[in-house]
């Protein structure tokens, strides 16, 4: 067993127990033209355009970039400018229901070889669900000779269960999906990598697989950050993926097990990345669900959907508590990468005090950093330093800010001390 | 509808506060000092007092002088006077005790720019000051429950202490059986006797992971490896003197020690070694006060050493 440094989080999982409930679809929806890593798409309809869920709405002739759908029929409203989470802008198309819920005309991809496979992804309008985004056509086009795919189902995050969920309710989508990866890209064996706060799904998967020897279960200690691609690759085979290495360095690849399970849907049925499972917790939120909606949902509609009183709300988190980001509105649509969204009712911003070299954010540090220092460097903005100390493999995972007795946020500022060195 | 609070991840918070921190070292030396109490007498009590209530008030008192934010609640001053006291002879006159917080606090700590900042232990440091300054106090031992021999109470002593009956530590005199020894029933410091009051406090800071091993393994180990390859007695060597005191408590202070485990090794292992030199060689009986406050000037350099190698660094050219 591999094991990096890490912390001990509360799971806080209350909506592991209860199934993922269809939303309604909404009377309108605004779709970004960039959900994922890479080259935002141009709208390809215009305004007063009849659409149909399924049809493609966007698309880019860049290779890093994945196409966009619309995910409900009606007709398109409005094209605007959408400033996304990380600041920057792009195009958005906004659709208004017809209320018909008619689905283009989709029909399983051919697939025969590689490149239709690759071809095929694309079209789906696939990118990593897991929160980064990255296109996975481009993932699965391997370069270098790989051996293991690595399907994340750690979810080490509080509150988010949409990958267990997903794994609860559709075991055989991830098989399925696990199966086509390995058929196309010639990986020869795959580890699931669960942790044992899911037991039962370890237990399920271990019976699945139980056959099928090139497909293994691993059970991994719910620590966090144990899902982080790094810290998930070392604890599964050892491999270190070092300084500006991709895990294909080392001969992996790593896919969040949503993902799989949509690339299998996709195969079967045609339908692209429209609607995905996301989980909605929080302080405020009354009760605690797993909604599977359109992309493009305005974060409102789905706090409606489970009974909460908007004006309770407080603070509103795209994401994990961990590393999620606030959304300023909650008229914010639900994009690809939406795994959950957490809604508190009340936030209150603990005082910082100085740091008294503790050493808490050095023993919490996965990748072996010295938080405290990299502080101290950036505040003299002394970027030899920073470089030094190697504040450029900082993952933001918060780890460090956490275990601060002195609340000081070391996470933010090793984010601000890698855009100085950068 | 709220506006909404945007602020950067993460957005949950551990529990743990440095007031937190410095009540669970309070709750870890109050062994040590109910020890202090019953060997010492009232006086230990009213010496605890004092350092904790004049530590407290010279860091309120400076704060507000350099208009900064009031720590007091961050608890630390009450430690480093409780530590601070429990290093005394019981026989040291209440202003001692006082002048003794003063430069903790003060000279110490918050001229430094106040927890965190500072480079040397404010109360190793105020120790140091007291035994250089005043020798003969400092080092006048008095006999556990020195109010039976004189057929007084334990309150005899709250206002002169000519009387106590004094002997010589242990250290010096090398008699003290193991069991007083690690009771406490010896002479000493009021703080320094019991060893088994401060390992059950030092242990207790190991469970709730307020320290690490480390420091107090190496310090330790060190000096019972040197006590026995010069022949000594290991047990009487651990237990005599201020060392637990010192590896549990005062080396182990954050601000002035090294952040790495690698680095907590080398500190503790330097305090072992100084100590054992001092002890066996210098004109001091005791060395564990010098020891430490050696190790936090050397603290800095022992950081850089020390350094954690980040996870899949590449080996950096040198920039020229």
């Amino acid at each position: 067993m591999f094991r990096l440094k890490s912390i001990i989080l509360d799971h806080l999982k209350h909506t592991a127990g209860t199934e993922a409930r269809m939303l309604p679809d909404p009377d309108k929806v605004l779709i970004p033209m960039s959900m994922h890593i890479g080259t935002p798409c141009e709208p390809v309809v215009k305004k007063g355009d009849h659409v149909l869920a399924g049809q493609k709405i966007g698309d880019s002739e860049a290779k890093m970039s994945v196409p966009v759908h619309a995910s409900i029929s009606g007709t398109v409203t409005d094209i605007k400018d959408y400033r996304l989470l990380n600041g920057k802008t792009c195009k958005a198309v906004e659709i208004s229901s017809d209320g018909k819920h008619k689905t283009a005309d989709c029909s399983p991809p051919e697939i025969t070889d590689k490149a239709s496979f690759l071809k095929a992804v694309r079209e789906s309008g696939a990118c990593g669900l897991g929160g980064a985004g990255f296109p996975v056509h481009i993932k699965l086009d391997l370069k270098k000779e790989t051996d293991t795919l690595i399907i994340n189902a750690a979810e080490c995050e509080p509150y988010i269960t949409s990958d267990y969920r997903q794994m609860v309710e559709k075991p055989d989508e991830v098989l399925g999906g696990i199966r086509l990866v390995m058929k196309y890209t010639g990986i020869a064996g795959t580890v699931i990598a669960i942790e044992t706060n899911k037991p039962d799904v370890i237990e399920d998967f271990e019976k699945l697989t139980a056959d099928i020897p090139e497909i293994n279960v691993l059970k991994l200690p719910s620590v966090y950050p144990q899902g982080a691609e790094k810290v998930l690759v070392y604890s599964c085979t050892g491999r270190i993926v070092g300084e500006g290495e991709i895990p294909a360095d080392q001969k992996v690849i790593v896919m969040n097990v949503s993902t799989v399970a949509f690339l299998y849907r996709y195969c079967c049925t045609g339908i692209p990345l429209i609607s995905r499972r996301i989980t909605v917790e929080g302080t405020a939120v009354k009760n605690p669900l797993n909604i599977f909606a359109p992309v493009g949902t305005m974060v409102k509609e789905l706090l409606e959907f489970t009974g909460t009183d908007i004006n309770d709300v407080r603070k509103l988190v795209a994401g994990g508590p961990m590393m999620g980001s606030c959304l300023m509105t909650a008229d914010t649509p639900v994009v690809k990468t939406s795994n959950s969204f957490i809604a508190d009712r009340e936030y209150t911003e603990p005082v910082t005090t100085s740091c008294i070299r503790c050493g808490r954010c050095v023993r919490a540090c996965s990748m072996n950093l010295m938080p405290l220092m990299i502080e101290k460097a950036f505040i003299n903005r002394n970027t030899s330093e920073l470089k030094r100390l190697r504040a450029g493999l900082c993952m933001n995972c918060g780890a460090c800010t956490y275990v601060c007795p002195a609340n000081r946020r070391l996470a933010e500022t090793n984010q601000l001390a890698k855009e100085l060195i950068r | 509808m709220n506006k909404l609070i945007v602020s950067p991840s993460p957005h949950l918070n551990s529990e743990i506060t440095t007031a937190k921190i410095m009540s669970l070292v309070l709750a870890a030396l109050s062994p040590a000092m109910v020890a202090a109490v019953v060997f010492f007498g009232a006086r230990a009590a009213a010496l605890i007092a004092v350092c904790t209530a004049s530590s407290v008030v010279c860091e309120y008192f400076c704060r507000r002088i350099m208009k900064r934010e009031q720590t007091i609640n961050d608890l630390s001053a009450a430690v480093t006077g409780v530590i601070l006291a429990l290093n005394l002879p019981v026989t040291v006159p209440y202003w001692m005790a006082g002048l003794g917080s003063f430069i903790a606090v003060v000279i110490v700590k918050q001229l430094f720019g106040g927890i965190g900042r500072n480079f040397a232990n404010p109360a190793v440091t105020a120790r140091i000051v007291l035994m250089v300054s005043f020798t003969g106090y400092m080092t006048d031992w008095a006999v556990p429950q020195y109010w039976q021999a004189e057929g007084t109470s334990c309150f005899g002593a709250l206002y002169h202490t000519a009387d106590i009956i004094t002997g010589p530590t242990p250290l010096v005199s090398g008699n003290a059986s193991l069991t007083s020894l690690f009771l406490g029933n010896t002479g000493g410091c009021i703080g320094e006797t019991s060893a088994a009051a401060l390992l059950a406090g030092g242990i207790y800071l190991m469970v709730k992971k307020v320290i690490t091993p480390a420091v107090p393994a190496a310090y330790l180990g060190t000096v019972a490896l040197l006590t026995l390859i010069s022949g000594g007695n290991v047990p009487h060597s651990l237990m005599s003197g201020g060392l637990f005191l010192g590896a549990f408590f005062m080396a182990t202070d954050y601000t002035t020690s090294p952040v790495t485990e690698k680095g907590k090794i080398i500190f503790g292992a330097g305090c072992g070694i100084i100590t054992f030199v001092i002890r066996k060689y210098g004109s001091y009986p005791e060395g564990v006060s010098f020891s430490i406050l050696l190790m936090n000037i050397l603290t800095p350099y022992i950081d850089r050493i020390s350094e954690n190698i980040p996870f899949g660094s590449r080996s950096e050219k040198k920039e020229v």
